[in-house]
């Protein structure tokens, strides 16, 4: 049997009185997409930093490709191949579109204490980071700033930047959050393109590139991962409709 | 010369490239001026400004790059500056011991203030940095030995052996007007090269910078070092300029005129400290002439470029992006 790529074990965070994440345990196998859905306030951001560092853990572990990384800071995990896309659009807003990719290169090729020649001319910044532009649709916005690109695109970057880490796995935090439907569409034609070549965990509100996508489904709720399974066992498990899916709003919008 | 020429960038004319080449044409050809109206105080007071416009630049690449809001950065002068007046008055003259101990004893300053106020943000930081220049400040009030509150008269400029005579008032002018340039040049290669981007992008957005894989604490601090080193430079020149050090060069109120001058001037702006020493320090001269409060000009000033102006006086000059 194949070791998973990102094994959490009884993953616990509390803040004051709060258990925001309860116990999780997940385990992603490599190459497979992972959706994790649940309603607001479900504790998917907090797993979210938990797994990307930003925020401790209380209990559990987590492995990643067969290391603990529980303690380990967000830049060494980074490192290990562990990208993450932000809820919250989260770009160098004065820089171009390929400056920020080229960024994220950079932070994987050596150390940048390089104090003289100019990083936009270096070629082996610009030419990966061109290949993840082109690979979400952006390669004809590259020299456009950040500032004036739309929030559609804002997003595409997001995924770019991931991806110029060479990551093996895939943090996506609702990456379709405030788009509209041909956004949504283009980017479900992206992650579909990834699929496979990447392990990605994606949380997601949108029903529609959940079930999409997904080859397999966790449920999130009150911190507690109260289902897993293909997108037809959720879709039929009782508990979740009752919980989560059930509740015409939450299975809308969240 | 050729790469300096590039920090203009692309071609043609516009405000902003203007305007620099009249504060640099000005700058270069002002000793002439100087000796044919026989106006030594003019000397005097653009020596000054182009020593603080060095200050000013080093603090420009950790506030205005780097995002890192330094309210002590006059600790550096003063750290500079005593470090060549302390060993002329215990007779080591050299300017080969004395610039390099400035330059040096300012990186170890900064390094230690950095790796401590590097670890809080904002307001914090601004208080950190503030606590240990006032800290030493008083330090420098405590050593009877070279002067305590009153300072210390340096009688002679550093010594290069022959190379260089500080005492050629019009061959230190065009010493530190070399330095500064020198120092803009570096500048301009380093906010530009892959470390500068890393400086730049913690700026703008230190969590994504750590998600793509950056541990930016060590950039940040090497960079605090860097525009440490700089401004001890500008206080070595600075003590051989006036002859005389004193805790009031690092008083904090001096910290603060270098945060005015970079403000003022356009920070990312390569000249942008350069046109706000020169603008701050000539207004200071001109309205002290005619008032004893030249602060209650240049304060609402400063706020009205704060608030309305985008880029200081850099980004009045519009033009093409800079980068």
């Amino acid at each position: 049997m194949v070791d998973p790529l990102l094994a959490i074990e009884a993953l616990t965070k509390r803040f004051g009185g709060v258990v925001a994440s309860d116990a999780i345990s997940l385990a992603l196998m490599p190459g497979e997409l992972h959706a994790v859905i649940g309603p607001n306030g479900a504790g998917k951001s907090t797993m979210i930093g938990q797994l990307t560092g930003e925020i401790g853990s209380d209990h559990g572990r987590i492995r990643f490709g067969g290391r603990d990384i529980t303690k380990l800071p967000v830049y060494r995990r980074s490192w290990l191949g562990l990208a993450r896309s932000f809820q919250i659009t989260s770009l160098f807003s004065d820089f171009t579109a390929l400056d920020n990719v080229a960024l994220a290169v950079q932070a994987h090729s050596g150390h940048s204490f390089r104090f003289w020649r100019a990083a936009r001319g270096e070629a082996a910044l610009r030419e990966p980071a061109r290949t993840a532009l082109d690979r979400v649709g952006l390669a004809d916005r590259a020299d456009t700033r950040v500032a004036a690109l739309s929030h559609g695109e804002c997003r595409q970057l997001e995924i770019a930047m991931a991806l110029a880490t060479r990551p093996r796995l895939l943090l996506l935090d609702e990456p379709m959050a405030g788009m509209g439907p041909e956004d949504s569409a283009r980017l479900v034609a992206t992650l579909r393109a990834l699929k496979g070549s990447l392990t990605i965990l994606l949380i997601e509100h949108d029903m529609d590139a959940v079930f999409a996508l997904a080859d397999r489904v966790s449920v999130l709720v009150f911190g507690r991962i109260i289902a897993s399974g293909d997108p037809a066992e959720i879709r039929a498990d009782a508990a979740v409709r009752q919980a989560y899916l059930g509740d015409g709003e939450g299975w809308e919008h969240g | 010369m050729k790469h300096l020429l590039e920090c203009w960038r692309g071609s043609g004319l516009n405000p902003r490239r203007a305007v620099n080449a009249v504060v640099l044409a000005g700058l270069a050809l002002m000793p002439v001026y100087a000796a044919l109206t026989g106006d030594a105080f003019l000397m005097t007071l653009l020596t000054r400004v182009v020593i603080l416009a060095l200050a000013a630049l080093s603090l420009n690449l950790i506030m205005g790059f780097g995002g890192m809001v330094s309210f002590g950065h006059a600790a550096y002068l003063g750290i500079g500056g005593y470090a060549v007046g302390i060993l002329a008055k215990e007779g080591i003259g050299s300017g080969f011991v004395q610039w390099p101990v400035a330059i040096g004893a300012s990186a170890v300053y900064a390094l230690a203030v950095g790796a401590l106020s590097l670890r809080t943000r904002g307001v914090y930081f601004i208080m950190i940095t503030l606590a240990f220049a006032q800290m030493i400040y008083y330090v420098a009030i405590g050593l009877d030995r070279y002067g305590g509150d009153d300072g210390l008269t340096i009688y002679r400029r550093s010594q290069f052996g022959g190379f260089v005579d500080l005492d050629n008032k019009v061959l230190f002018y065009y010493l530190c007007l070399a330095l500064l340039l020198a120092g803009i040049y570096l500048v301009w290669r380093l906010v530009n090269s892959r470390f500068g981007f890393v400086i730049r992008g913690a700026r703008s957005n230190e969590r994504r910078m750590r998600a793509i894989g950056f541990p930016t604490f060590r950039y940040k601090l090497v960079c605090f070092v860097i525009a440490g080193a700089m401004c001890g430079l500008a206080g070595a020149l600075l003590a051989n300029h006036t002859n005389f050090i004193s805790p009031a060069m690092m008083h904090w109120t001096r910290s603060g005129d270098l945060m005015i001058m970079a403000v003022l001037g356009g920070m990312q702006a390569m000249f942008g400290p350069l046109i706000g020493a020169m603008t701050f320090l000539l207004l200071e001269e001109q309205l002290s002439r005619v008032t004893e409060y030249p602060n209650l000009v240049l304060g609402p000033l400063l706020l009205f470029v704060a608030i309305y102006v985008n880029g200081g006086i850099d980004g009045l000059l519009g033009g093409g992006r800079r980068g």
